[in-house]
């Protein structure tokens, strides 16, 4: 964390600053206290209104049987009694754990693969970090367009490439226990970037003074990668999990677009769901019931992420 | 810059091989002079000399970039076809040639181009008032003190856990009672709220010397002109990378404008096209010219700054130990 280099020269005021604040506490605080508040509030407006208020407004509702059309009656946990023995909410958080095991390794092993790659500096930078970066600016559904268009049953590149190869063609979407790793696959692709680019920025502030004393001592480039580089980026790593595991446990977008949880539900999130309920059967008492419970388990997941480096470190 | 073009010893690299470099013609050419030079040292310090290592991470280098384009090459193929072409066969060179018709058709006939205005706007304005509101929020944490600024932080902190996508319900219901669902109003405020970005700015400002903005202060600067004169210039690499993330999430959202809008008029373009992929229904050739489209602003954004966006990263302390 660097400021640009432009600090003034000790400037004459300083020392008279000095004494007036000796001088004048209570005036300054005041002072303090007043443009505090006026800084923050335009934040606190919003984050009070579209955060603080769904939050406690949700978690209400999630203790009534209100549906989209009408406000409904207090019903104590009822919601969530009933979320508990819905198998529906155990099928889709698994499918969401499901995602998000076979999503996370990927994702965060390319994304440092890329960066080592690229941050090498050979020719091409430009077109390397095009490359890798690209994808992960599309919109949703561009995403979800070209490869629905590239899993085509007859058509997509994908099946006519096997058929080119004189092998049979794969049911990417439609069948049961691919079109989950076709979603995967999608993902990886789509999200890859955005974990390079981190990485990236994080191999760039590295002093080169640490590999040149390593090259100094005789240590060869895969030395230098795994003792000198790849320690480094121990913290980094640490960030780009926990986002990854977040992100990718917040999945709905791509799946809603290719498959809608198909097929047979299969491939269908929580996230999807929680949707599913409240806005096609209008219940929003148990959707809301059931983000809470999703809300729960993702606090636990990033709990244990945390608490174990924690201590480690102290 | 004017001793970068005119100094000879700072012209070429110094450790140059190939003795004289020819002098750069430009600002421009002699930065990229001194990249090259800075990359070759890099490759020599990380790769190391021998030739057969560097052509092997070449090699594992193109095949990669190639993967992670082949999708896009095969969409914007595809979208030169005629629709007839695009039917029939998964060919990278279509019989009767390349055609631009499917642009012509989606941006003279369909939605897209409101679409993308509705997106631009959505955009620019989540941008601007995010980002304007995130860094006084963070200067009031970081630099002010006021009765429950401990408490805002908590919050902020503790709010960067909450997944917004669990909050769709309530918000509906808010949005309901406010009158705002399909409106653009309706689709832009539940977008302002970043506590990440808050937290970001307000570790930023932390770092900045004391002393400067008591120097102002004393000069007679308002806590305002001590903002907005000092502190937002001061910060423009992070404020850039900032603004980069909010513009990268608000362009491409689209669980939130999905539900709060119905009315086509008033859709942003991931959520537009989702729905433009069922009425066009088996047109390939529009699909994708649609998506190239919406693809281009961000990534012709990102072409031309990708150096200063890594730059940024790094800056946010994200990217960093």
């Amino acid at each position: 964390m660097t400021l640009p280099s432009t600090r003034p020269a000790p400037a004459g005021p300083a020392p008279a600053a000095a004494g007036r604040s000796a001088v004048a506490p209570t005036r300054r605080r005041r002072r303090g206290d007043l443009s505090g508040y006026a800084f923050a509030a335009p934040f606190v407006v919003v984050f009070a209104a579209f955060l603080v208020w769904p939050v406690l407004a949700g978690a209400w509702t999630s203790l009534t049987d209100t549906s989209l059309m009408a406000p409904g009656g207090f019903i104590g946990f009822g919601n969530y009694a009933e979320a508990f023995a819905d198998p529906q909410v155990w099928q889709t958080l698994w499918q969401t754990f499901l995602f998000t095991l076979i999503t996370t390794l990927p994702l965060v092993l390319l994304g440092l693969v890329m960066a080592l790659l690229v941050h090498t500096g050979l020719p091409g930078q430009w077109l390397w970090r095009t490359s890798f970066f690209a994808s992960y600016l599309l919109p949703v559904a561009v995403v979800t367009g070209i490869w629905a268009w590239m899993f085509q049953a007859d058509i997509g590149l994908l099946n006519s490439t096997l058929a080119s190869l004189g092998l049979e063609g794969v049911g990417w979407l439609t069948q049961e226990g691919v079109a989950m790793l076709s979603i995967a696959l999608v993902t990886v692709w789509w999200t890859a970037g955005f974990n390079f680019l981190l990485y990236l920025a994080a191999l760039q502030s590295i002093p080169a003074s640490h590999l040149e004393a390593a090259t100094l001592d005789g240590a060869g480039a895969w030395r230098r990668i795994f003792s000198v580089i790849v320690p480094q980026l121990r913290g980094v790593t640490g960030v780009i999990l926990v986002l990854q595991l977040l992100a990718s446990l917040k999945v709905f977008d791509q799946i809603y677009l290719l498959t809608a949880g198909g097929p047979n539900g299969s491939t269908r999130p929580i996230l999807e769901y929680i949707y599913d309920t409240g806005f096609t059967n209008y219940r929003l008492g148990y959707a809301s019931a059931i983000s809470y419970i999703f809300f729960a388990v993702i606090l636990i997941i990033t709990l244990m992420r945390f608490l174990p480096s924690r201590r480690k470190e102290h | 810059m004017a001793a970068l073009l005119t100094d000879p010893a700072t012209t070429g690299p110094a450790d140059a091989p190939d003795g004289v470099e020819p002098a750069p013609r430009s600002a421009r050419a002699a930065r990229r002079l001194t990249r090259q030079a800075e990359n070759r040292a890099q490759t020599r310090l990380i790769v190391g000399d021998r030739r057969l290592a560097r052509v092997a991470v070449l090699a594992v280098l193109a095949v990669l970039a190639l993967a992670w384009l082949i999708p896009l090459l095969w969409a914007v193929v595809t979208s030169l076809k005629s629709e007839q072409a695009a039917a029939s066969d998964a060919s990278w060179f279509p019989a009767d040639g390349f055609t631009p018709a499917a642009y012509v058709s989606v941006l003279t006939a369909g939605d897209v181009p409101l679409w993308m205005l509705n997106s631009t706007i959505v955009a620019v304005v989540v941008t601007a008032v995010t980002v304007m509101i995130s860094a006084m929020a963070g200067y009031a944490i970081s630099r002010t003190r006021f009765r429950g600024r401990r408490l805002l932080l908590a919050l902020v902190l503790g709010s960067i856990m909450i997944p917004p996508q669990i909050l769709i319900v309530p918000l509906f219901q808010e949005m309901l009672a406010l009158g705002l669902v399909d409106t653009l109003a309706g689709v832009i405020l539940p977008q302002l709220v970043a506590p990440v970005m808050v937290f970001i700015l307000a570790r930023f400002f932390d770092a900045v010397p004391q002393e400067i903005l008591d120097a102002a202060s004393v000069d007679g600067a308002g806590p305002w002109r001590v903002f907005w004169r000092i502190v937002l210039p001061l910060s423009r690499s992070i404020l850039v990378a900032v603004a980069i993330f909010v513009f990268i999430g608000a362009w491409n959202n689209f669980l939130w404008p999905f539900i709060v809008t119905n009315d086509p008029a008033l859709m942003t373009l991931p959520v537009g096209l989702a729905t433009v992929k069922n009425a066009y229904g088996v047109q390939y050739a529009q699909t994708m010219a649609s998506a190239i489209l919406a693809a281009l602003p961000l990534l012709v954004v990102f072409m031309m700054f990708q150096r200063r966006i890594v730059q940024g990263i790094a800056t946010t302390g994200l990217g960093g130990q």
